[in-house]
This record gives C-alpha cells, structure tokens and sequence, in this order.
C-alpha cells in the first residue's frame, strides 16, 4: 500500500500546477482535464456524481482496499435545513461511491463544538453514514488525538490530530459553505479545524495562519467536497435561525483546496459581500504553496443541473 | 413470601434508580426518573400531593414498607447488613430502646432549618438525596472508569460501541461528603442493622410516627409464641421487645425477616385481631419536648442564616451563581433542592457542579452552571425534567430558548483581537442567539460585541475563550431568570444562478 502511494506520488509530482502539496496520495488512473468542477442546480447526490464523473470517477481517488475517512462539518446539534453541517445526503452517497470503488472501511467523525452525541444525532450525519455502511466514530477525547508535528506552518509548528486521519489511507474533506465570524468564512480548509484537538490555540495565536498552517499536514486530503446545497450567510459558523441558511444548490469539488475555498467564497460573494481579500487564510495557504487562488488559470468545468 | 416480595421489589427498585442515576449514555428510559420523583422528601418539596397521600396512605395501611422498598439508602443499609452477615455469621441484633427524643429533635432542626433557608441540612440528612450524591460522587467514577476499560478492549478490535468519557470531581466538598456519608451510614448498617432510618433520618421518624397506626403490622400471637427471642435476634431495627412480646412500630421497617425465622409461627403480619399486640407507650412529654426543639432549633438556624450574609462570594469572577434551568432564581433552588444531583449527573454537557457557598451556606451542594469542561446546550432542557423536587421545573424548547439565566460581560483588555490584532470569533462561533456577535473592527479585523438583551446565559462564549490567563468573556449570574425576546428573523428568498467565478 505504502509503496503504491509513493509511486503515485512519484508521478502527480511532476505535475506543473499548484497542486502537487495536494495530492501526495494521488495515483492517476484515469486523468481528468479539470481542477476544479463546479456544480449547480441537483440534488446533494446528483450533484456530487456529475461532479466525481468529470473528474475522473472516485475511482481515481480511492483504491481498493484502502481505508477511508470521509470528513464532514458536524461542528452543531442543528437538523440539515439549518445549514450548519454538511449535508448529510451528500455524505452518504459518497461513502457509497468509496465502498463502489472497493475501499474496505469508511470511517466518518467530527470533532464537534456542541455536545457531541446531539451533533451526531442531530445532524442526521450518524445514522445517514451507518446506513451507508460507514464507522461513526468519536472524537471528543483527547486521547484520540496525537500530536503531528507540521515543520512548513508559521504559527502552528505541531497539533494533535485526530487518530482515524492517521491511520486512514486516504481522507475526503467535505466542507459546508457558511459565513464564519471570526475567520470570515468556514470552509474546506477551516473544515481541518474538526480533525485536530486544541482549536483555543489556533484561535489564541493568529486563526487565519493556523488555519492556513494545519492544511500543511502532509496527509492532505484526496478530494474536497464543498456542499453548498445551502450555505449560511448570516450568523456562522452556528446560525441562529433557519433564516440564515439559503438554498443555494451548489457543489464544489477538487483537489486544490485553496482553489476550492476561493471558488466557493466567490460563489458566497452572490449572495452576501465577501471580498477574497477579507478571508485571510486563503492568501496564507497560497502563501504556503498550499494551491492556488487564481482560479482562472485553471481549468474549471462548471455545469448546470 | 411476604419477605421475598420485599427483597424482589427492594433489589429491582433500587437497582433501577442507582442505573438511572449512572447512565450518562441515556440508554435507559426516560421514565425511570419517577423512581426519584416518588421518594419522599422531593415529593413533598415538590408539594406533589398524589404521591404524598399514597405514601402516607400505603404507610397507614401496611407500616414502613417505603423505608424497605422504595428508598434506595434503605435498600443500600440492607446490602451492607446483608454483607456483614456473610463475613459474620454469628451476627445478632438485640432490642434497643427507642430514641425518641433523637430522632424528633432531628426531625425539629431539619425542619427548622427548612424553613430558614438553610436546606443543606434536610439536603444531608434525606435517605434519596444522600444516596443519589453518593451514587453519582462515589459509584459513578467507578462506572465511568469501567466503560473506559470496556472501550479500551472493545475500540481495539474495531468495535465502537462504547466510547470514551473523562472522569473528574466537579465538587470535592460534595465528593468528601458522599463518601463521609456511605462511610458512616454503611457502619451503622454495618454494626447495628437500620439504626440510621430509626434514629437520624427523618423521613423514618415522620413514616414511624404514621406507622404506629397503621392497619396491617407484624403481631405476635402470644399463645404461639415460646418466647425463643430469635425474632429479635434477626431483627435489623432492633425493634422487637422478645421479654415483654411488644414491637416498636414507629421502628419496624416490615422487612419480614421475622416472619420467616420464627419457628412456631407466631409472628404474623396481619390485621387487628381480638387478642391484639401491645403497643409499646409513648412518653406523653414528647410533644413538649419537640416545642422545646423547635425553639432551640429556631434559634441556631437564625445564626446560621445569618452567617449567610457574612459568606465570601468573590472566590470566583462570577459574583452571583448561575442556577440551573428551570429553577427561577437562586431563592427557589434554595426553597426546593435537596442536593440529589440527578441534574448534575444527567446534565449531556457536564455543565452542572455543586456548589460550595455560592449561594450561600443553607446552599451548600446545590446545582450550579460551571463552564469550565462545556456550555448548555441551547436545545437541552434535561436537567429541568429529572428534577424530582420541583427545585427545577421543567421547561419546554421555546422556553428554554427564552430562558435568561445568566448575562454576558466582555472585557475587551484581554480579547486576542484586541491584545493580537489577529482574527478569533470563538465566543459569538458558540452564540445560539447572536448575543455576542462579531462586528466590524480595524481593518478586515472583527471583535465581540454583546447585546445582554438576548443572552441566555449558556456560557458557550466562557467555555470556548481562548483568552489566558484570563479569559476575555464570561457570564455573570442573574438574581432571577428573565424571560428574553429573541426577534423571528423571516427567511429571505435569494436567487442564487450563477457561479459567482
């Protein structure tokens, strides 16, 4: 397996884009023409299986035999129409494709910020991926967690990261689009901040650089998935009322998840003023040569359902 | 039969409320709970007429037979006797005189000290609450621990059915004083059977003292009798007085355990009959004597209600406690709360903590809100429905959405964007209702603003402040909840068709 991911790696290195931090374990089986594939207008499921086929399939992501983590936002004890977690849908179909491509275990958690079991539960994410076929499984001990040093983060040296990322083969990161008062916008790459345990030190020593830092983890994500079926305009990351969730319908999807995010901010930018500028971590993690922010200069497939 | 029925029924009952009172995972019903709400004494500070008259009732009827099925201590005392008698198997009791004088001057001074705020008192002493503080103070660490083992074994071949807890004291006082209690009460079951239901615990005094009348008791049938003493040997209230034939009814608890060892069945549990049994006298001055108490009783709580005053509150930041949901204000906490815990043990956030002083000393051990390990949650309202004395009442989500039971204060010196100029945004991130939100500040920069006009006091904002060593957030208690007015944002309809890139 170890030998497999270093010959895909081996090979995507050489890729001339700014993705090559991103895909470490990466092995292309069927190459895709697009970074990045937006999509519009579908369903959570349809949504995603349009978006995955233009990229290659899942198949290009997850091997068979591989043990998986499929990362959703569970951060609240808040139903889907709130918006405040990932879509549970979208969580479910794609543990079904990650099964579909052989992976031999899905695992799915969170570290939450309300009370955990409430969150699982509540969300609709626990029993969506149990019927999926996936592990649920807890992350609200710090035992679960160890500590990972990061030598490439500015603020951010070491953090401890939750144990079914380390021990996974490959982690799908599947952010929900929402507004976020303090770091301005929660998305895939402050998604990261549900993998690891001491979230009061990124907020005590420059939020937007640790957030921006821990994406340097060398186990990055394969694939970001950002649900933006609805996204929270007002309130974030919590949300008061329904009334800040807004039926978007969108998908976004790539391995760059500097791309990502930007893409996703933009696509936010329509429904409440978000300059990129005001995100700060997005030109940090370019910064870090985490990918890239200039989206035109990929080749994005956009699609309308 | 009878004494089987009495263990079957004592075995289940509390077996059921000490599970009840451990399960942090919820996996018993919910219903459970009214295993606590027909004790006693939460019944009657929950002025829960129904079950008060059907405990007195069934006492009237058929003697103390509360004091051997339904309260858990009494069922705990039983364990322990149980247990000793297995280490010694020559154990005997004998007849004791009764403590009268005793056992009302404690019934006096509980009451007194009631009715002057000072409800630690009736707190310690009532048989439910010191067995549910004992249960969640001493067995639950014990539980907890024992699930973290089955985790360990279970997580480690890939199965996840159990999970992870931590395990802390959130109140040493009220640790010390569960396990001083168990201590104490266990050696007096230990060494002389029921002598804490028949001389300290006033719930026995008050059942005894309906007991004496009661239709069905145990009766000796003189003419059968011959006079062996073994009844009384057995007899863990030492109650039965073999010389003279008589039993102290205010005493019997009917665990039956006489029935059974009297060889020449002469021990009966039934209704008066022509021969009759004697009673054992009532000492007339005993009604004088309780005046008396109640005087004394009066006088010593007044100092201790005054001393009230006198207490330091500023161990905290916080100079006001935050009471629970559901409880109003400090002062009907004080008026209603035995110190059971329940609240504290059922609490899913592990937000509820004895107290020590905070509310002062006739407060000592009730429920507060402690952030220091999680927030409350927003859409839990847990802690108001086990509340079996009414302490808490419950309350319904809109309710409990509306419930101010405490008000935010920021201090801006030790903020991180103001102190860093970095990003944060942690307390609003946990605000349900936006009380602290992030405003517009130097540059792309926003900082904390609050409005306490619609703060719930949930101590998200407190628990989640990154700030050290000071944190830059916290809530102060209020005297009394308020109610809170939390405008109904409408759903906007926003077109969204295009990629915005």
């Amino acid at each position: 397996m170890k030998a497999l991911a270093l010959a895909g790696a081996a090979v995507t290195i050489k890729e001339s884009n700014a993705m090559t931090l991103m895909t470490q374990h990466f092995s292309p089986a069927a190459a895709s023409n697009y970074d990045l594939v937006a999509v519009m207008g579908g369903e959570p499921a349809a949504m995603f299986n349009k978006a995955i086929a233009e990229l290659g399939g899942i198949g290009r992501f997850v091997k068979k035999g591989q043990k998986v983590v499929v990362k959703p936002n569970i951060g609240w004890d808040k139903a889907p129409e709130f918006a405040a977690n990932t879509n549970p849908k979208l969580v479910s179909e794609i543990i079904r494709q990650c099964f579909s491509a052989g992976a031999k275990e899905v695992v799915v958690f969170d570290h939450t910020c309300d009370d955990w079991r409430r969150c699982y539960a509540n969300s609709g994410i626990e029993s969506a991926a149990k019927a999926a076929g996936a592990k649920v499984v807890p992350a609200h001990e710090e035992s679960y967690y160890k500590t990972v040093p990061l030598p490439k983060g500015k603020s951010l040296k070491t953090t401890k990261v939750h144990e079914a990322i380390l021990n996974c083969d490959v982690w799908i990161n599947v952010p929900v689009l929402k507004n976020h008062g303090g770091a301005k916008m929660s998305i895939a790459m402050k998604n990261h901040m549900g993998i690891i345990w001491d979230r009061g030190y990124f907020h005590s020593h420059d939020l937007q650089q640790c957030i921006a830092d821990v994406c340097t983890l060398s186990k990055a994500p394969v694939l970001n998935v950002v649900d933006a079926y609805r996204l929270m305009k007002n309130n974030g990351p919590r949300g008061k009322s329904e009334a800040d969730a807004v039926l978007t319908k969108g998908l976004f999807i790539s391995q760059d998840i500097v791309a990502v995010d930007t893409a996703a901010t933009s696509f936010f930018n329509q429904v409440r003023d978000m300059p990129l500028s005001s995100v700060g971590h997005l030109a940090k993690a370019q910064e870090l040569r985490l990918g890239t922010m200039s989206i035109d200069k990929l080749n994005v497939k956009r699609i309308k359902l | 039969m009878l004494r089987k029925i009495r263990i079957v029924v004592s075995v289940v009952v509390c077996a059921l409320l000490t599970l009840y009172l451990l399960d942090f995972a919820g996996f018993l019903p919910a219903w459970l709970q009214e295993i606590a709400t027909i004790q006693f004494v939460p019944a009657l500070l929950a002025l829960n007429i129904v079950v008060l008259i059907a405990l007195v009732g069934v006492t009237w009827l058929m003697g103390r037979v509360y004091c051997s099925s339904v309260c858990p201590m009494g069922v705990y005392q039983d364990v322990i006797n149980y247990l000793s008698k297995k280490i010694n198997k020559k154990k005997r009791f004998k007849y004791s005189r009764p403590l009268s004088i005793l056992r009302w001057s404690v019934v006096g001074g509980t009451v007194v000290a009631f009715l002057f705020g000072f409800t630690f008192l009736l707190g310690l002493l009532d048989p439910y609450s010191a067995f549910g503080r004992i249960t969640v103070h001493v067995f639950k660490p014990a539980y907890l621990a024992g699930n973290n083992l089955l985790e360990a074994i279970f997580t480690h071949f890939g199965n996840h059915t159990f999970y992870k807890v931590s395990i802390y004291a959130s109140s040493i006082f009220s640790v010390v004083v569960a396990l001083v209690t168990a201590l104490a009460i266990g050696y007096m079951a230990w060494t002389n059977g029921r002598i804490y239901c028949n001389t300290v615990c006033p719930v026995g005094t008050v059942l005894g003292f309906v007991s004496r009348y009661s239709l069905y008791k145990v009766r000796i049938d003189e003419s059968a009798c011959n006079s062996c003493g073994s009844c009384g040997r057995k007899c863990k209230a030492s109650c039965i007085d073999t010389k003279t034939h008589t039993i102290d009814y205010s005493r019997c608890i009917n665990c039956f355990d006489c029935l059974k060892v009297c060889s020449q069945r002469a021990m009966k549990y039934a209704l008066p009959s022509s021969k009759g049994s004697k009673l054992t006298a009532v000492d007339e001055s005993k009604r004088r004597f309780m005046m008396a108490v109640g005087v004394t009783g009066l006088a010593a709580t007044q100092i201790f209600a005054d001393s009230k005053l006198l207490t330091s509150r500023n161990k905290a930041k916080r100079a006001t406690a935050i009471s629970p949901p559901g409880s109003g204000s400090a002062e009907h906490l004080l008026d209603k709360c035995t110190s059971c815990h329940l609240c504290v043990s059922k609490c899913p956030s592990g937000v509820i903590k004895p107290s020590f002083t905070e509310y002062g000393l006739g407060g000592i051990m009730q429920p507060m809100l402690n952030f220091d390990h999680g927030f409350c949650n927003y859409d839990c309202t847990v802690c108001s429905e086990v509340c079996p004395s009414g302490a808490l009442l419950p309350l319904t989500m809109d309710e409990k959405h509306a419930n101010q039971m405490g008000q935010v204060k920021f201090i801006i010196e030790n903020c991180i964007v103001y102190t860093d100029g970095t990003s944060c945004g942690a307390c609003s991130e946990h605000c349900p209702t936006q009380a602290v939100s992030m405003v517009a500040y130097k540059g792309d920069l926003t900082i904390p603003h609050t409005d306490v006009s619609i703060c719930v006091g949930c101590g998200g904002c407190e628990y989640v402040c990154p700030a050290k060593p000071y944190k830059a957030i916290y809530v102060e208690g209020v005297d009394k909840h308020e109610h809170v007015t939390i405008s109904k944002e409408e759903k906007q309809e926003i077109e969204v068709d295009d990629f915005g890139f």
